[in-house]
């Protein structure tokens, strides 16, 4: 069994959440917009565009769990680390955007849900928890990895209670949104230690080739001057 | 009936039926339009009013007809809606207040009512997505949405999305090749540090791709917008025809919502 990203369909949060959901989904996304363009100014269509692919990519990667379930990653932590919160948050929403417009995941009443759970809620608790935990504890690799764990961990069940949030106030089904919660987090605790394990292992991989890509410890890494000294010894 | 068959079209096209009829030759934005209104209209209909479904989904049924798109396509597609399903098929046994027999066991009225609306929902909203993307190039669908005013930056990063899927997830499979050259089967969480090692080097050649692809870009003048080669005009009864399928919808559910019983 291959336990999939649960997108929320049509008809399961009433039509007033899922409009008023659509709108801050949108200010959301153009605040991503407008800090991601700040960093990456013109390169922010391609980089951002490649990092969605990449986050769409570890979508389909299967990571091997016991007796034949796996799981895969939900990447929102895991792209603001690496890129950011702008593009990293932009990033997924793009991936939520596209598979709900061109592969029918997702009700399209609840785009706007989807995208704040998934893409906006992961990407910003993810990226303030790695921050934090980062400049607590400094840089190595040990480190780099622990916060990057962390990151995971808490913004999964961080997004499913912000779906319990919806449930509550919008929620069409007649389980009471306690129930509802407790049954949500429970599981999304045990989804969240394989989302943290995923991302710090692969963030960890990135730092250790490439440490400079990794945006998230980028301003903390010791500067890199390059020096060009006169030869010495050649006539 | 003509045989699917794709010409020319754009990577990244999961679910489009390659056909020539009214429907496919609609402007891309019109019929997001008339879609996504469609599913909220339906999304608000009162849940106790069983023939408003039974209209609505006629009215789907009408446009897969016409735009020659076979239940065969359909139906596997509905898959994705299975975890919800399951949470609506335990409701009417988890609740309180008024009970009813059904087959000899007791379920719970207000959840067998809950589970209706979510299951009949859901089910709309999937054949009603699956009609759009069934219908619609990828490339079309996002130059419509930059017609309706979504940000260019958001459609553009969505384009570059489509346009390298296969090409990062094909990076994906060569690595996954090699690893099983190499030996390496996946057997539980032992190997998660191979398939993260993978994950990263795929992110850094991504990364160092779309730097690559932004100096093309440069290199032929780009300045941060595309030019725009589609001189596509939308007409009026473009979307006086789409917009019957929303029109007729809003009718239903206003007489839904009006004589409620």
């Amino acid at each position: 069994m291959h336990v999939q990203t649960m997108h929320i369909p049509d008809g399961f949060i009433n039509g007033p959440v899922s409009l008023v959901a659509m709108v801050i989904a949108a200010l959301g996304i153009v605040i991503c917009l407008r800090g991601a363009r700040k960093q990456l100014d013109e390169r922010t269509a391609p980089m951002a565009g490649l990092v969605a692919v990449f986050i769409f990519a570890m979508q389909m990667l299967n990571f091997p769990v016991a007796a034949g379930t796996s799981g895969h990653l939900l990447g929102g932590a895991l792209a603001a680390i690496l890129v950011g919160p702008y593009a990293g948050a932009l990033a997924v929403s793009v991936v939520i955007l596209v598979q709900g417009l061109l592969f029918a995941d997702g009700g399209l009443s609840a785009i706007g849900l989807n995208i704040i759970n998934m893409g906006l809620v992961t990407a910003v608790v993810g990226w303030f928890v790695f921050r934090w935990t980062i400049r607590a504890i400094g840089v190595s690799k040990p480190k780099v990895f622990f916060a990057a764990f962390l990151a995971g961990l808490i913004a999964v069940p961080v997004s499913s209670l912000a779906f319990v949030l919806e449930y509550a106030i919008g929620g069409t089904g007649t389980i009471g949104w306690p129930t509802v919660m407790v049954a949500m987090t429970g599981v999304h605790i045990l989804i969240g230690i394989g989302e943290g394990l995923i991302t710090a292992l692969t963030v960890a991989a990135v730092f250790l080739a490439r440490p400079d890509l990794v945006y998230g410890v980028r301003d903390l890494l010791p500067k890199q001057v390059l020096v060009v000294e006169p030869a010495k010894g050649v006539a | 009936m003509p045989s699917p068959h794709t010409h020319g079209h754009d990577v990244g096209e999961r679910l489009l039926v390659h056909r020539h009829t009214a429907i496919h030759r609609l402007p891309a934005e019109v019929k997001t339009v008339a879609m996504v209104s469609f599913i909220l209209i339906v999304v608000f209909t009162p849940p106790e009013q069983f023939w408003a479904f039974g209209v609505y989904a006629l009215m789907l049924a009408a446009v897969a007809r016409a735009a020659l798109i076979p239940a065969k396509i359909i139906l596997p597609r509905m898959l994705v809606e299975v975890p919800f399903v399951l949470f609506a098929v335990l409701m009417p046994f988890f609740g309180t207040g008024d009970t009813v027999e059904v087959f000899g066991i007791t379920m719970y009225t207000a959840g067998l009512l809950a589970a209706w609306n979510i299951l009949i929902k859901g089910t709309l909203g999937v054949v009603a997505s699956i009609l759009l993307a069934a219908t619609t190039p990828a490339r079309d669908l996002l130059l419509g949405l930059e017609r309706l005013r979504v940000p260019t930056l958001l459609v553009q990063i969505a384009a570059f999305m489509l346009r390298y899927m296969h090409v990062v997830t094909d990076e994906m499979g060569r690595m996954k090749l090699a690893r099983d050259a190499r030996g390496f089967t996946a057997t539980g969480i032992r190997s998660w540090p191979v398939i993260a090692q993978s994950a990263g080097a795929l992110f850094i050649r991504s990364y160092e791709r779309g730097e690559r692809v932004h100096l093309a870009m440069l290199s032929r003048g780009y300045t941060g917008r595309l030019p725009r080669l589609d001189n596509a005009v939308t007409l009026r009864s473009d979307w006086v025809k789409s917009m019957m399928l929303p029109a007729g919808a809003l009718i239903v559910a206003v007489t839904a919502t009006v004589v409620q019983p």
